[in-house]
């Protein structure tokens, strides 16, 4: 079981109040019927599958019933960050890339772990 | 054409409410109770639904009460209580009676702002804990961290509750009310007698049914 921090609570609740809603900033084609059958079946269907980071749409389905974006590592199940719809993650790979290779010459990272589990 | 549709519950001719506990017989240990539940049946629950920019001056000006703002919330006053259920969500709670009057006024108040009242007074009960096990009986029934030094009195929070879900806020040092719906209401009670017999939980049944009717005619004319 693990605590997920809420943005809209703004505090951990239990994983049991959560439910996960599959990939986030999946956005929409902006004139469908402009728009061509095989961008359109991406989508609907087509959904990454990464190792590693990867943003996620959940929902505190049992608190606020607000949706929200959790980054997670799909490896470890560790939570990486929440933020609010609208908002733009600040922990990608691309960052996760950076912080290891910092750690590897030996700098301090500075990314936290929200995920705790408990 | 009226911009809002009005229903009022509580109709000039007297129609019989029944409670979702109705079927409930008072249940005691016999021996000294830690803990008493009694149901507050027939109580006005309204939802309140906007910007809280828009919501707050009118709450203040119509309820009399500061619109709770921050997070797992709730406020006490004498029109009733309300409570931050999502930042834009509010559960206002009052007298059996008043709710048809409140709703009209806030929505004159409201004008053309973009928001939603609802009422949904039939669709939910509240049970009040009360006493020095109280908080234990909860302990046992949710998984929200109720110990009291973090829930403050004034706290009120949506969790899960036994199977089901339920509004768990503390109202007073050994005094918590639970919200739950009128379809789970025969469930938690169920279970809050089997979690509270270790305690001698008291239960007292509230008036099972009432010939509801409008409170007070003159009050409908004020705001009409
Ligand atoms: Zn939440």
């Amino acid at each position: 079981m693990f605590h997920i921090y809420c943005p809209y609570c703004a505090e951990y609740r239990e994983e049991e109040e959560f439910h996960p809603k599959g990939q986030a900033h999946i956005a929409r084609p902006a004139d469908p019927t402009a728009t061509s059958d095989d961008t359109w079946g991406e989508y609907l269907f087509f959904r990454d599958n990464p190792r590693g980071v990867h943003h996620e749409l959940w929902v505190h389905a049992v608190g606020c019933r607000k949706f929200f974006n959790i980054t997670r590592d799909t490896r470890s199940y560790a939570i990486l960050e929440t933020y609010r719809m609208g908002d733009q993650p600040s922990v990608t790979a691309e960052s996760m890339i950076l912080a290891e290779r910092d750690a590897e010459c030996g700098v301090t990272s500075t990314a936290t772990m929200q995920g705790v589990p408990s | 054409m009226p911009r809002f549709a009005y229903f009022d519950p509580h109709p000039a001719q007297a129609v019989t409410t029944q409670s979702p506990l109705h079927h409930f017989v008072a249940s005691a240990s016999g021996e000294g109770s830690a803990v008493a539940l009694r149901e507050h049946a027939f109580l006005d629950h309204l939802i309140l639904r906007g910007e809280p920019a828009v919501m707050i001056d009118v709450v203040q000006s119509v309820l009399g009460l500061t619109l709770p703002t921050e997070p797992q919330t709730l406020v006490l006053g004498d029109a009733g209580s309300l409570q931050w259920l999502s930042p834009d969500e509010w559960l206002l709670i009052v007298a059996a009676g008043d709710g048809f009057r409140l709703q009209r006024a806030l929505c004159e108040a409201l004008g053309k702002s973009h928001f939603s009242i609802v009422d949904v007074s039939g669709g939910q009960t509240v049970l009040e804990l009360h006493g020095e096990c109280a908080v234990a009986v909860l302990m046992k029934s949710t998984v929200y961290d109720v110990d009291p030094g973090r829930f403050p009195v004034g706290k009120g929070v949506t969790s899960v509750f036994a199977k089901a879900t339920a509004v768990i806020r503390r109202v007073g040092e050994e005094r918590w009310e639970l919200i739950v719906r009128r379809s789970f209401a025969d469930y938690c009670l169920r279970w809050l007698l089997d979690a509270g017999e270790e305690y001698g939980i008291d239960y007292q049944p509230a008036k099972a049914r009432v010939a509801s009717a409008r409170k007070s005619a003159s009050n409908m004319e004020a705001v009409s």
